[in-house]
Parts: C-alpha cells; structure tokens; sequence
C-alpha cells in the first residue's frame, strides 16, 4: 500500500463542523508541513536542502490553500479530500507541461500527503489505513517516522530515497521490519500490487509468481525455526551473550520478544531526534524506565547521546563543520553542552532506581584515556557505577589497555570503527569497497582491544552491524569478544552459527583472518571453514 | 503598473530561481502578478503559479504592481540570477 491513499471522493465534511474552522485547521496544517520541511532543509545540505525549502513553499503556497479552502467552503468537502483535489489539479497541470515540471509532480504529491497526515491528525509521516498488515511503499521516511511504525502492521518498508547504512535502515533493522531502501522502482510501484521483498539481500519483486512466494514463505518458515534460545554459546559450551541493539521501549519490546539476553546498545538519541527542544529529565526518565523494566534482572546498556554528524539535533544549534565526521560529535558535545550528558546521567540514575536491572552506561566516540576519565568521574557524579567506552576511533583502539584501566568495559562500534581506520565516509557510496569489517585492519584493531581487556580483566563487546554477520561473529569470539549486540532478527543466525562452532575452530578462524592481506580473503577463509552457513538460506 | 524583463536564470523559473523569485516577492509587502505575453498573469507569491508558467531562459515576462520599489527589487533578481 502507498502512502498517501486517496481520500474517499467526494468526502464531505462531517456534519455540524464549521468549513471556516475546517479552512484554519487546514492552513495550520499546512504551515506545520511548512515548517517541519524548513526544518528537514536547515538539517540537510546541497541540493536537497535547496529542494525542500522548494518544497517548504509549495506547502506555503497561496493559491493552492486558496483552492482547497474554496473546495471546502463552496463544496462542504473535508479538508483532506479539498487539499487532495486541489494538489491533484496542479499535478495533471504539471504533467501535461512535461519535462522539469513533470518532476516537480513528486514535490507536490509529498507535500499533499504530509497536509493530509497532519489533518487527519497522523502526525509527520501519513501511515495509511488498511483492514490487513501491508507493506508501506514512499517516497522516504524519516528515521523519527519509522521509529513509530507497528511491525505487526507494517510488514515491511520500500522507500526510492536512502539507503541499506542510512539511519532509518538501521531503525528499520532494529524493529524487525524488512526494508529496501534507494530503491529507484519504488515509485513506479502502484497501491495494492503484490511486492515480496528481502531485507537482508535489498531486492523486491513486483507481482511475484505462486511459486516465488512458496519458495520465499518456505525460507521465512526454515528462518523462524531458527529461533533463539535465549543463551549464546558455542558448540563446546562457551558463553558469548546475544544482545540486542534498540531504540526506544518499542523496539525493547521487540528485543524482549526475540529472546535477547538484554541489550548491548540503547542508541538514546532515537528519542531525540526530530525534536526541536532537548526531553526534560524526567521525560527521559521514563522512556529509560520502560526498557529498564522490560530487562529486569538482565543487561541493559545506554549510550549517552550521539549526535552530531549525520545524526544533527536542532536544539543544539551547532554550527555547520567542514568535516562532522572528525567533528563535534557523540562524547564531544558534552564538552560544550555539559547539560546534555548531566541530565542524561541524572534520568538514568532516576531510571534504575529500585529495579533489579544491572544498568551500564557507555559514552560514544571516546578518543582518550583524558576522555574516558572525564566521562567515569561524571557517571560516579551520578551515582553509576558501570561506565563504559564505544571504542570507534583508532586511538581508542590502540590504546585500549590504558582505556580499560579506567573504563569498566568496552564496545566496539565497527560501523565508525572501519570508516575511521580505511577513512573512508560510509555514507559515499563510491567508497563502500572500503567499508569491510572482514578487513584485517579492522580485525587486527579488534584484536587489540580484547587484549587491552584481558590485561585488565574487562568484558570487551561489539555492537556495530558486523556483530549481526554470522561469520563475524565467529572470528569475535575467537578472538576475545565476550558479547554481541545486533538487530533482533538477526540473533537466531548468529545463535545457529555459533552454537555449531567449537571454541577451537573460532580461534582457528579468527587468526588465520587475521593474517590475511585482504578483506576479500579474510572473508573466504572464514566462510570456506564454515559449511554451517549453508544452513542459513 | 508594468514592467517587462527578460529572464536570464539558466533553468527560467524554475526550482531553485524560482523559490528564490516567490520569497522575494512574497516579502515584498505589496501583491505583483507575474504572466508572459499571452497568457493570464499569475500572482508571484505562488510558487505552483510561477513554476506553472514555464519560464525559460531568455524569456520575457511582465511584473505588474502598484508599487515601484517592488519591481524593482524583483526587477534585479530576475535580470541577474545567473544559474
């Protein structure tokens, strides 16, 4: 189903409202789409800022609210179906001029479904109705938007901007609803087609035959049999725990569901985003509470805040940087708005009262044993005892031994842990060759920051997407790792795979990996020694 | 009153010229109506009417207001958008 289904024709308003208060909802509507699109431009760069803020006044656009409060005034429709005729009469416009204008019919058509999701009181994003589950096909999505959508009606995503690393494909992920994403098709897909698509492999299939739906049904059926126990090990019996990465209470929800054994990576800045003041204590307080609660007696750990880069928040107003990636970001906020991190500890020292959950707090994109210090002393401040680095910078890695002297544990995150160390932005699309955790520069790295937490006697974690490899997974633990954290779906995989692997092999594996030259051959090593991946499709 | 201006934006009135054409004139403070020869002149403040038109490069459309100040502001964007 598209978003932005038609209104019924010929809707008229309900019976007793006043049309000009139905005009003044509308235009309040319409300068909120107005606003929220400015908003989306400040965040965004180049071109396609300069096309929303196009797009900010077409929402704005007097003739258009004109002729749809006309519609309602003149002919009692319903704001919906009024903003609906009155854009669908620019668009054929624009279509019969052709050319440029033709492509303007998009910009149109999306401000018309953000007015109606606003009017009909939807929110931001206009998730259509439907008596069944469905696959939601659009334009984009906003991370914020996504992070709102049910996975038991929404069975899965496919939007014509973005992509697989993008941070709604990450939501996504972490919510269990398969997504294909930058997928130039979609907007040729029409509402009520049949789609099959595959998450995991980004391909979708338009009016699949009987016979590629049974095929898909049987893998999706031989997939859920895979189902997680609720403990990680490995076929000789050694504990790697499974954790999950999430978001919000929701996607803990999800986790819980899954048979997580509590999660690796509470990415907190989800509730931040698309927010224009930072939440109150309190009000984070009780989205922490909630995921707390839902682990009792398990393992939860929050990441303070990582903004910055290709995550900005409003109500910080930073200014622009000419590399964000090596910029003000995650632990380095908090040395310009100490606030940010001291309200973040206080609700989570708030959150964990009282509940049998062990809490661990970690701080994102620590670069120093000075940063790793300052960030112990402000949890101790706060009363937490488990602080806790993301180790993403090389320094970080290299010099984890003095780290974990300080620090209680360690995660690696290796989607910046690679771009950092190949310096290579893992949103350019030209660099993704360089973007391999398979890379035994970034293994090697791995490598040596278990051995900064043997030294030390501390638990070393990952929580990027690479812990969601199963092949991965077995070179972590052989070589050191005591914990992965991933998207849900992805832990009866690894479960599989690791549970059908002996300590010995991991560690066989591991080494040969890494004293590969190449990603390429770090890959088929560990994949030739692991036949058990053919079970997985 | 009117003037005529020759259009010398590189895409016409069109996406970026154009936004940056309908924000001037809404922050004008009096209405103008912008046509070409021919056609029924729309009013400059809406982007749907302006991109509508079709103004290419090297065009000429007709500005009309009561206000002289505003067509002459107008006057010099459109005659100096150089994209």
């Amino acid at each position: 189903m598209r978003r932005g289904s038609e209104p019924v024709p010929g809707a008229l308003l309900a019976p007793g409202t006043d049309p000009a208060v139905a005009v003044e909802r509308l235009q309040g509507a319409a300068e909120a789409v107005a606003c929220k699109l400015e908003q989306i431009a400040c965040e965004s760069e180049g071109s396609a800022s300069e096309v929303l803020e196009a797009t900010a006044l077409i929402a704005r656009d007097p003739s258009l609210l004109t002729a749809a409060g006309d519609l309602v005034m003149c002919e009692n429709l319903s704001p919906d179906r009024a903003i609906w005729e009155a854009c669908e009469g620019v668009a054929s416009q624009f279509e019969a001029i052709g050319g440029l204008m033709a492509e303007r019919v998009t910009d149109v058509r999306d401000v018309r479904d953000r007015i109606i999701a606003h009017v009909t009181g939807q929110g931001d994003v206009g998730i259509p109705e439907r008596p069944e589950p469905f696959i939601l096909v659009a334009t984009d999505l906003a991370p914020a938007d996504t992070a709102r959508l049910d996975p038991a009606w929404i069975l899965g995503i496919v939007t014509r901007d973005g992509g697989a690393t993008s941070h709604t494909a990450i939501v996504a992920r972490e919510r269990g609803i398969p997504a294909v994403l930058g997928l130039a098709e979609a907007e040729e897909i029409t509402d009520g087609v049949d789609l099959l698509i595959d998450g995991t492999k980004g391909t979708v299939v338009i009016g699949p035959t009987k016979a590629q739906v049974r095929d898909a049904e049987a893998k999706a059926k031989a997939r859920a049999a895979r189902s997680f126990s609720g403990k990680g090990h490995t076929a000789d019996g050694h504990r790697i725990k499974l954790l999950a990465n999430i978001g919000d209470a929701r996607g803990a929800e999800a986790a819980a569901a899954g048979g997580a054994e509590g999660v690796g990576l509470f990415r907190t800045e989800v509730a931040f985003l698309g927010r224009t003041d930072a939440p109150t204590v309190n009000e984070q307080a009780r989205e922490y509470r909630r995921v707390i609660e839902i682990f009792e007696g398990k393992t939860v750990t929050i990441r303070t805040l990582d903004a910055g880069a290709d995550k900005p928040l409003p109500f910080l107003h930073m200014p622009p940087e000419e590399n964000p990636a090596l910029g003000v970001r995650g632990l380095r906020i908090a040395e310009l708005h100490p606030t940010i991190l001291d309200d973040q500890l206080a609700a989570i020292a708030m959150a964990c009262d009282g509940v049998d959950t062990e809490v661990r707090v970690m701080a994102p994109l620590v670069a120093s044993v000075g940063d790793a210090a300052r960030f112990k002393d402000a949890c101790t401040r706060h009363g937490i005892d488990e602080s806790g680095v993301m180790v993403e910078v090389p320094s970080a890695a290299i010099m984890a031994k003095e780290i974990l002297a300080v620090a209680s544990f360690a995660s690696i995150g290796t989607n910046d842990l690679t771009q950092y160390v190949m310096a290579a932005d893992r949103m350019n699309a030209p660099l993704a060759k360089y973007i391999d955790a398979f890379h035994p520069a970034v293994l090697r790295m791995v490598a040596q920051v278990c051995q900064g937490g043997a030294a030390n006697g501390r638990p070393v974690g990952v929580c990027g997407e690479s812990a969601a490899n199963p092949a991965l997974a077995v070179v972590f633990a052989g070589l050191g790792i005591a914990s992965l954290s991933m998207a849900v779906v992805s832990l009866p995989d690894v479960a599989h795979v690791l549970a059908s692997t002996t300590m010995e092999q991991c560690r066989r594996l591991a080494h040969a990996a890494l004293d590969c030259a190449t990603a390429d051959e770090a890959r088929r090593i560990v994949t030739e020694g692991l036949p058990v991946l053919a079970d997985l499709d | 009153m009117e003037r005529q201006i020759i259009v010398k934006a590189k895409d016409g009135l069109h996406a970026r010229p154009a936004a940056i054409f309908v924000k001037a004139a809404s922050d004008v403070g009096s209405p103008v109506t912008i046509g070409m020869a021919g056609q029924t002149p729309v009013p400059a403040n809406s982007i749907l009417a302006v991109m509508g038109l079709g103004v290419r490069c090297g065009d000429t459309v007709i500005l009309s207001s009561e206000s002289e100040q505003a067509l002459d502001v107008l006057d010099g964007l459109l005659s100096h958008v150089e994209e």
